[in-house]
């Protein structure tokens, strides 16, 4: 058994140790906005917070999360600060198939949260381990610096 | 005003295919052939346990072909293998890591044959049987120009290589079968609703009312999702009805990347005839395509590829000939822009060369051929709506302040020995909708609008959204016409039992053709609209006849219009690894008109995006027919650190027959991208090179050639 919390709320799972993060919130907790885009670390879009800092689940055996705090973007999505990236992600157009968005999001609130203030420069290089395909990344990059202006103030206090 | 689709993506809760459960649901792995070219001679499988079964060509109650063009792709392999990853079975069942278990224990017996595995051998044996699949040629007699070419002062010839390029979809090919008593659902990632059920109805010698396709929604398509989701749509649906069961296939990344269609690998050779000042009196072009091991829509992809052959130029006494040739690797297919990057990226780095001879700047050079309105096509059609593209270049040009730069950078380069900046452009034109007399002879494409009696409309038509955003522009149309809120507008992801067939979602078609017929449509509704009635309207194409299209010879109109585009890119190159790093890029386009700027910007920077990529980044091979980069880094895709901002702009120019003036968008961000990052490096390096991806290699290797030649 290992016990851990998932978006608040303290689970146990009897998946082998060498599952993978990613599916047991998917397919055992079903939270599907979790995606997985490569399965090699390599796309974000599995983007989830463990004990607060950005990872990439699909590479997360489930053994070594003992007690973690485990977030996901359904963990988050009752927040002030997604609603506004949320509305940021929308005026700045930084969706397309969506398929990154999630895990975008996921490294947009990492990022702010570490960094309220960031530089054009500082979004590309917090965004650069989530992939996009479709959008070029400019709206998106747009979007995460439209959520540092009008969440001024929110981001910190995480 | 938010997309349509807004809320769903951005928390993650809209269900892609990977994300959906039925009940009953089995999930299938395909097992592969491991030999390029060979045949069959016995399949042995191992002790399948309960609840798990084989599936494999006995099982198919149709003919075992996918349908697309040819009848040459088996769904399930039994004869003949002809690429490493051809499908021979599928095992299904509940547990994908036991069906992976067992796929390790399969044990097949083939005889391997000589294959074929490179373009290049391709050509050598093109006359043999079986290995030119199409093969087109049209323009200026050869008498006439070898005549030109007698007097003419030199000939220039040039031989060009295209790469493959991958589409790295985000969301990875997911398709599922669900079975029923009395109907077969198919669900998933898809471009092309109709294409895929015509090939169910096929397969499965069923008839219309026994299957029904429903979209999911689509994580990136790029053309990917256009033909090879048939195949997949065959597997599961063939599997269902032999288990009666539902069944999920679901491909990883590397399964993806390794067996899916790609971009043709292309080869163009040029010779053309100068005069004494380096201006072109003849132009001939031969153009091989790598179609893999079957011929999909190869001969489509060629014809467009040789439709822009030319480029945006006027060329004395043009002629150009093209081939699709068979090699045994995975076949290859439509992506963004079908033909013309590579078309493009051909031209507009020959005529840079030739820029070079004449010793003029590539620009003006280029613009001393630019076709206007009026002009004929290469294949005796007509330029016949106003061509804007003497006022984007000027634009474009001060905009970027070209001339001071170039200036500057050359000067630059002098003092700086590591790292050299350079500037290149592109022109370049889109023809949009199916090439010929393809709407009206094949797509036939028809649209519904339906009114419930609350007086909610809702969109009834085969096209995808798959990221492009035409939930959002169709819907604005529909919604304008009909002096309704646009958030009242219902698009519903499209089932065909709900929707006719408005044609695949491919060729910058859906916002000009589709768009156009909803907005005829919606214009009908208004005017028999009754309050608090059920009301249905129907739109079907009608065709504007110009110079009617023939395929045997090649000529008349192409296309019915043209979108076009200018882009202006700078690098800087170093010279000691090679790495290059965009530094500004600028793009004027014409579209005719734009229907929602958001998602016109969004086509234009993921556009982009993947045509400089094209050009300098993405690097795909194969090698003894495998492909060789399996995962998203071994192939290199752009990320947000090699992505800059773009400066863009649109040029209004309303086209007749487009819903407001609007022309096709979708590919024609792509194509300038690669032709320009070329030219830039070849600006910065003062260096020519004959093919893309110019990646740090090719830059060190022709660093070396140039450093031995000087030396
Ligand atoms: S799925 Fe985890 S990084 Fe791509
Ligand atoms: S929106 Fe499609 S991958 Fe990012």
């Amino acid at each position: 058994m290992i016990t851990f919390t998932l978006n608040g709320r303290k689970v146990e799972t009897d998946a082998p140790p060498t599952a993978r993060l990613l599916d047991v919130i998917r397919d055992d907790y079903e939270l599907i906005g979790t995606k997985e885009g490569c399965g090699e670390g390599e796309c974000g879009a599995c983007s989830v917070f463990v004990n607060n800092l950005l990872q990439n689940s699909c590479l997360i055996p489930i053994g070594s999360i003992e007690g973690a705090e485990i977030i996901t973007i359904e963990g988050i999505m009752e927040s002030e600060q997604f609603k506004i990236l949320d509305e940021s992600y929308s005026h700045a157009g930084g969706v397309q198939c969506g398929y990154c968005i999630p895990g975008m999001v996921m490294a947009s609130a990492a990022l702010l949260s570490q960094n309220p203030h960031p530089s054009e420069a500082e979004i590309r290089e917090g965004i650069s381990g989530n992939l996009c395909r479709c959008t070029g990344y400019n709206m998106i990059v747009d979007a995460v610096s439209l959520a540092a202006k009008k969440g001024d103030g929110l981001w910190q206090k995480k | 005003m938010p997309r349509k689709d807004h809320k769903g993506k951005v928390s993650g809760q809209l269900p892609y295919i990977s994300d959906v459960k039925v009940e009953n649901m089995v999930y299938g792995v395909l097992y592969r052939s491991t030999i390029a070219y060979g045949r069959i001679k016995s399949i042995q499988l191992p002790d399948l346990p309960e609840g798990y079964e084989a599936v494999g060509a006995e099982e198919i109650p149709g003919p075992n072909y996918v349908k697309i063009i040819k009848e040459d792709q088996p769904i399930f392999a039994n004869e003949w293998v002809n690429y490493i990853g051809e499908p021979i079975l599928m095992l299904v069942g509940a547990d994908l890591n036991i069906l992976y278990d067992l796929l390790e224990k399969v044990k097949i017996d083939i005889e391997e044959h000589q294959a074929i595995y490179t373009l290049e051998e391709a050509i050598k044996q093109k006359s043999a049987p079986g290995v030119t699949m199409a093969s087109y040629e049209f323009g200026e007699i050869l008498d006439t120009i070898t005549s030109i070419e007698l007097k003419a002062h030199q000939i220039i010839e040039e031989e060009y290589d295209t790469g493959y390029q991958e589409h790295v979809y985000l969301e990875p090919q997911g398709m599922l079968a669900i079975y029923k008593d009395d109907e077969i659902v198919v669900q998933g990632s898809m471009q092309c609703l109709y294409y895929i059920k015509n090939a169910l109805i096929n397969a499965l010698a069923c008839g219309d009312d026994d299957v029904r396709v429903v979209q999911s929604p689509t994580g990136g398509g790029f053309g990917g999702k256009e033909e090879f989701p048939s195949m997949m749509a065959c597997h599961v649906a063939v599997a269902a009805k032999a288990v009666k069961k539902s069944v999920m296939l679901v491909f990883d990344r590397s399964e993806d990347m390794v067996v899916t269609t790609k971009r043709h690998p292309a080869k163009l050779r040029y010779r053309t005839a100068l005069d004494r000042k380096g201006n072109i009196l003849s132009m001939s072009v031969d153009l091989f395509l790598d179609a893999g091991a079957n011929e999909g829509l190869s001969s489509v992809v060629l014809q467009r590829a040789l439709l822009n052959s030319a480029g945006v130029y006027k060329i004395p006494h043009f002629h150009a000939k093209g081939y699709v040739l068979k090699t045994h690797t995975v076949p290859n297919g439509a992506f963004r822009g079908f033909g013309a990057p590579q078309s493009f990226a051909g031209i507009e780095s020959h005529m840079c060369h030739l820029s070079n001879t004449a010793n003029i700047d590539p620009l003006e050079y280029k613009r001393k051929y630019l076709v206007k309105q009026g002009d004929p096509t290469i294949t005796k059609g007509n330029f016949r709506d106003p061509i804007l593209m003497e006022e984007m270049i000027k634009d474009l040009l001060n905009t970027s302040n070209y001339k001071k730069k170039k200036t500057e950078f050359q000067q630059d380069n002098q003092q700086n020995q590591r790292y050299k900046k350079g500037i290149g452009t592109s022109l370049f034109l889109h023809g949009c909708g199916f090439t010929g007399s393809g709407e009206r002879d094949h797509i036939k494409a028809k649209v519904k609008l339906v009114k419930s009696k609350d007086d909610q409309v809702s969109l009834k038509i085969s096209n995808s959204d798959m990221g492009q955003g035409i939930f959002t522009t169709l819907s604005k149309i529909v919604a304008k016409e009909l002096d309704l809120p646009y958030e009242e507008i219902l698009f519903p992801y499209p089932d065909t039992k709900e929707v006719p067939d408005s044609g695949p979602t491919v060729a910058s078609r859906t916002t000009m053709i589709v768009g156009k017929l909803l907005e005829r449509a919606a214009k009908k509704l208004k005017s028999q609209w009754q309050t608090g009635v059920e009301q249905e309207v129907v739109e079907n194409y009608v065709h504007r006849e110009m110079i009617p299209w023939n395929e045997k010879t090649f000529t008349g109109d192409a296309y019915p219009a043209y979108s076009w585009g200018v882009n202006i890119v700078e690098v800087e190159v170093d010279t000691l690894t090679g790495n290059v790093k965009l530094e500004k890029v600028y793009a004027n386009y014409d579209v005719g008109k734009v229907i929602d700027d958001r998602v016109m910007k969004g086509q234009i920077d993921g556009g982009l995006a993947q045509g400089l990529a094209y050009g300098y980044l993405e690097k795909m091979t194969s090698k003894e027919g495998k492909i060789q980069q399996k995962s998203i880094s071994d192939y290199g895709p752009p990320t947000s650190l090699d992505v800059v901002s773009i400066e863009s702009k649109i040029f209004d120019n309303p086209y007749a027959d487009g819903p407001y003036g609007a022309k096709g968008a979708g590919e024609l961000t792509l194509i300038g991208g690669a032709p320009a990052v070329q030219a830039a490096i070849e600006d910065a390096l003062q260096t020519p090179f004959q093919q893309i991806p110019v990646t740090p290699e090719v830059i060190i290797d022709s660093l070396w050639m140039k450093e031995g030649e000087e030396g």
